[in-house]
């Protein structure tokens, strides 16, 4: 299978494009609009400055050329919701070139993923077609809002490598703060081209799925188009060049009900705009204030903590999540020793708990620094891991402080061994008669003995110390 | 009529020898009496008492307070419906005022209406507009002229003396070719010197804005008021704009004018040369040295332009799809239906041609042989003019082949229409300014126009050039 | 002839403008009349020219990513041939 990808990518910008209205999602229709976004006549585009810095550091962090000479041209075609009747894109000149991605395989392996290009283009609008049983409703909102649109070469060979080629891309553009990387707010969507060859044949005939919004749509449109090409090959069909929409409901491809018809988009300078010119300067400047992308930080992480490749990208995927991280591990130097122990922690137990409460990390109610503390409580044995979990909930729920609780409840671990013998006796001489058992064999009761202990302490008796005064009592 | 220039009345509103209201109602009568010519497609009495009343009760000092100018109705304005000469713009009102229109307003200037002009400004004859053709003011009674095009009404306007000045617009000759046919002083002047925010757009990178007036003092007192940077055109050009009219001097000695030998056609009536060789002369005599100089790839310049205007045309006049404003057909069923019979009837027979020609030179297969053909013949026509003016200061030509023909006349061959605009097309592709004054009649008596070119933003010499001619037609 | 009727109609539709036959008969002539006029482009040698595009010689400027207050929806909405709830409508479109 043979699969590449168009992705767009709206840029994260206070206004649009070519004019100055709001980029804000979900405002009442037609509100954001100016007379530019409505092509009223006689109205021009002016270029926004800082979404051409924000492309020029897309493009750096996709490790790609900048052109410093790009051209705007119109792409001329008649849609409901394409005021203009035309898209200021970039065709001929555009203002990123070639590229890379690297993705990190299950295997552990790395591939890269070659970029062709990143233009600059402007959104459409949006039509709305269940609103009333005869007409299609047009909002404008969205007419002019800034793109990227990032073409990688058809070197996906996976629907598993698409996903992590999108969530790699999604990565660097959040790290860059370049798009915001909101998928179900169509921040970021992809047209996937596949097609099918047997093993060092020529490339077949590719099919295009449009507008796909999440990762999960992207990897089942194209295995689902993939079976579907190699049925259609098998019982000796050809693939007809397509384009599809992906049907979220059955999770099946099928061909656009519009008439397709042969485009011909009759692309030109526009001659409303001169070309783009960047010097090296502005190039220069912006790669200088590009503080960390995904893989430096991936590389940081297995230099400084040792954390294994996987652990790494897995918690560099989503910057915020990785920020909190960095943040945890730098609120006490005695942390970064336990890397390992706080990255399980923040994918695990904070997960599962913000999960719950359908938060973000970025909005998490325990801070970074109260998750330190409460892992150093940890990691110095002051309480076990049963009790910070518990203690992690309390945090979660009531703010306060892992010291302050563990205080406040009494939940420091008991160290002392005789303390915790003298329980262990106590239990032992209770259960006189499943004592015997143990030592006629049935081994396995050993665990209900540290339950019960365990239960004698509220959970605060130290595992290990627990596990071999309770064995040497017992043998 | 109690003035025919913008500087007189000026002075004498300034003196109080007449008020701003008693001059307008002067030229209101006189737009009532002179219906028939068809050069308004919006006039309305009520609005100019009600600019009149504003006026009166404004106490500022105004460069232009209370002056009486007609607006191409290709510009948007707030106040007034605007049409671009179209039925698909039918019963459009812009909420926003052009840039130009804007300054004209900011200056004190009064608009009495809205003028006919050729169908989004296609055209040399002001006959493709929806709401039928404008007549030249000079005809005689049974032999009506066209008073050319695009801006025909506005040149006819100030012709009919029914203004003091006018707005127009000049994507190939639209301005140069009217005032010639009229017998006013038209210029436009370089592109970018005038923002194009607010003017329905023909073809981005020709159109410019410029002036109709009865003189080319008037000329420079307007031009003034509408040049000038605006950060919502990104083509606008940020220079500095000279103070035009007081820095008006008719002393050309030392000075070389271009004569290019290329700008003659066959059949052209013998006036033209005349004329011609009388405005070398007066320039010799003023000193001037005559330089013969060759623009060689003149002939090149109209199929150059019919190539790039109508292609730009046909994706900026895509936005008429009946969706936003304007004229929508009734009985559909479809969008795409929509779309094409929408308009197929909102655009008229010129427009419709110029849009499949420029889809056509655009489409996939031809853009080589076409476009990008043009664009790169464009180029050298303006190294044509950039070598010429190594080797002089300004060049001087005749406006165009002919005087003002019969209404009607060309309408059904478009490449003898076109050949109305050969002698003006060279300037726009090269983006100079160029100014037609009145100088001289063909053997009917009717006027006949000399065009002087100047190089990028030397509009100051081009109303220099202008001036002497002028005073020496006097 | 460069124009032929199943050209005209090709153009024709991707202007999205509806032709009556006589029209399109009247085009096919004027196109191809206009079309061998400009033909006259092919004596010129454009061996390395740089195509023109914009005269302007300035440097293209740059707005600042500011956002300013929008216009009313009324206001977009005020000259539109058809609207609802809001919106811009049209035919119905199948997708
Ligand atoms: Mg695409
Ligand atoms: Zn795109």
């Amino acid at each position: 299978m043979v699969v590449g990808l168009e992705v767009h990518a709206q840029i994260k910008s206070n206004s649009k494009l070519f004019s100055s209205s709001s980029t804000t999602f979900g405002s009442s229709p037609n509100s954001q609009v100016s007379l530019v976004d409505a092509a009223m006549p006689g109205m021009l585009p002016v270029i926004n400055e800082f979404c051409v810095k924000q492309a020029i550091k897309s493009g750096i962090g996709l490790r790609a050329e900048i052109n410093k000479y790009s051209v705007f041209d119109r792409k001329n075609y008649f849609y409901a919701d394409l005021p203009q009747g035309y898209q200021i894109s970039q065709f001929k000149y555009p203002i990123v070139g070639k590229g890379k991605v690297s993705i990190d395989l299950k295997d552990g392996t790395s591939k890269n993923i070659r970029i062709v290009r990143l233009h600059l283009e402007q959104d459409a609008g949006k039509s709305l077609h269940d609103q009333n049983p005869s007409k299609t409703y047009v909002d404008l909102n969205r007419s002019g809002v800034a793109l990227m649109e990032i073409v990688s070469e058809p070197d996906i060979s996976s629907a598993e490598e698409a996903g992590l080629y999108i969530s790699k891309i999604r990565s660097i553009l959040m790290y860059l703060d370049t798009c915001d990387g909101n998928m179900q707010e169509g921040s970021l969507r992809a047209d996937v081209n596949v097609s099918v060859r047997k093993p060092n044949d020529k490339l077949g005939t590719r099919c295009e799925i449009k507008n796909l919004n999440s990762i999960k749509f992207i990897k089942q449109a194209i295995d689902y188009e993939a079976k579907r090409q190699i049925k259609i090959i098998e019982d000796g069909g050809e693939i007809n060049q397509n384009t599809l929409l992906f049907d979220t409901q059955t999770g099946k491809t099928k061909p656009m009900r519009s008439k397709e018809e042969a485009h011909d988009y009759r692309y030109f300078p526009d001659p409303d705009l001169l070309p783009l010119e960047i010097d090296d300067d502005e190039i220069k400047n912006i790669k200088n204030n590009i503080l960390e992308l995904p893989d430096e930080r991936i590389e940081r992480y297995i230099a400084e903590f040792g954390l294994s490749k996987y652990d790494a990208s897995v918690l560099t995927i989503e910057r915020s999540v990785s920020d909190y991280f960095d943040e945890v591990i730098k609120s006490n130097k005695a942390l970064q020793g336990h890397a390992k122990i706080v990255s399980n922690w923040i994918s695990t137990e904070l997960f599962s708990l913000l999960k719950k409460d359908n938060l973000d990390i970025s909005t998490s109610p325990v801070s970074p620094k109260d998750l330190g503390e409460l892992i150093i409580l940890l990691t110095t044995n002051v309480i076990s891991g049963k009790i910070a979990k518990e203690v992690l909930t309390e945090m979660f729920s009531s703010k306060k402080s892992a010291k302050y609780i563990v205080e406040k409840e009494g939940l420091k671990q008991m160290t002392d061994s005789s303390e915790i013998e003298t329980i262990i006796e106590k239990i032992l001489s209770e259960n006189q008669k499943m004592v015997n058992e143990y030592k006629s064999g049935k081994t396995k009761l050993l665990s209900y003995f540290v339950g019960q202990v365990m239960k004698e302490t509220k959970g605060k008796a130290n595992p290990k110390l627990l596990n071999e005064i309770l064995f040497k009592k017992l043998n | 009529m109690p003035f025919k220039s913008i500087k007189d009345a000026i002075s004498n509103i300034e003196s109080k020898k007449i008020s701003i209201r008693e001059l307008n109602l002067e030229f209101i009568k006189k737009i009532k009496d002179n219906k028939n010519l068809n050069i308004f497609i919006y006039f309305d009495e009520k609005k100019i008492i009600n600019q009149i009343d504003n006026l009166e009760k404004d106490n500022s000092n105004k460069k232009l307070k209370g002056i009486p100018l007609a607006i191409k109705d290709l510009f948007c304005t707030k106040d007034m419906p605007t049409t671009a000469g179209s039925k698909i713009l039918e019963n459009f009102n812009p909420t926003y005022e052009s840039f130009v229109t804007q300054k004209l307003i900011n200056d004190g200037a009064i608009f009495v209406g809205k003028t006919n002009l050729d169908e989004f400004a296609m055209g040399s004859a002001t006959d493709t507009s929806y709401f039928g053709n404008t007549i030249n003011p000079l005809s005689k009674k049974d032999n009506p002229l066209a008073p050319g095009g695009s801006s025909g009404g506005s040149a006819a306007a100030v012709a009919a003396d029914l203004c003091l000045g006018a707005t127009g617009t000049d994507t190939g000759g639209s301005i140069r070719q009217p005032a010639s046919f009229c017998g006013v002083v038209g210029i436009k002047p370089t592109y970018g010197l005038c923002s194009r925010w607010g003017i329905a757009a023909f073809a981005s990178s020709l159109d410019q804005a410029g002036v109709f007036t009865n003189n080319v003092e008037d000329s420079s007192i307007l031009l003034e008021t509408i040049a000038g940077f605006d950060q919502r055109d990104s083509t606008s050009s940020n220079v500095n704009i000279p103070n035009y009219f007081d820095n008006l001097n008719d002393d050309l000695s030392g000075m070389t004018v271009g004569i290019p030998k290329e700008y003659t056609i066959d059949g052209m009536p013998e006036e033209i040369n005349l004329i011609w060789e009388e405005s070398k002369k007066v320039l010799e005599n003023k000193g001037v040295k005559i330089k013969n100089i060759s623009l060689p790839h003149t002939k090149y310049a109209l199929p150059t332009y019919y190539i790039i205007a109508p292609a730009e045309a046909s994706s900026n006049l895509a936005r008429y799809d009946g969706v936003k404003y304007g004229f929508r057909a009734n009985g559909i069923s479809s969008l795409d239906e929509m779309y094409e019979q929408t308009r197929g009837e909102g655009f008229g027979k010129e427009v419709k041609r110029r849009i499949l020609i420029g889809t056509y030179v655009l489409s996939a297969g031809y853009y080589d042989a076409y476009y990008l053909k043009a664009q790169k013949v464009r180029k050298l026509i303006a190294n044509d003019f950039k070598e010429a003016f190594k080797e002089c200061d300004f060049i001087v030509t005749p406006t165009a082949p002919s005087a003002a023909f019969p209404l009607n006349e060309k309408k059904q061959d478009p490449i003898k229409m076109y050949l109305n605009d050969v002698f003006t097309v060279p300037a726009s592709l090269a983006g100079l300014p160029g100014i037609s004054i009145p100088f001289g009649k063909d053997k009917n008596n009717l006027p006949l126009g000399i065009q002087i070119l100047g190089k990028h933003f030397d509009e100051q010499l081009v109303f220099n050039v202008a001036l002497s001619l002028e005073r020496s037609s006097e | 002839m460069k124009i032929d009727k199943d050209t005209i109609n090709k153009i024709a539709r991707l202007s999205r403008i509806k032709l009556e036959d006589k029209e399109s008969e009247d085009y096919i002539k004027d196109l191809n009349s206009i079309l061998d006029w400009v033909e006259q482009l092919n004596e010129v040698n454009t061996h390395n020219v740089e195509p023109l595009s914009n005269i302007s010689s300035s440097v293209l400027p740059k707005r600042n990513d500011i956002s300013k207050d929008s216009n009313s929806s009324e206001e977009i909405l005020k000259n539109a041939p058809d609207k609802l709830e809001g919106f811009f409508a049209v035919p119905k479109v199948v997708e």
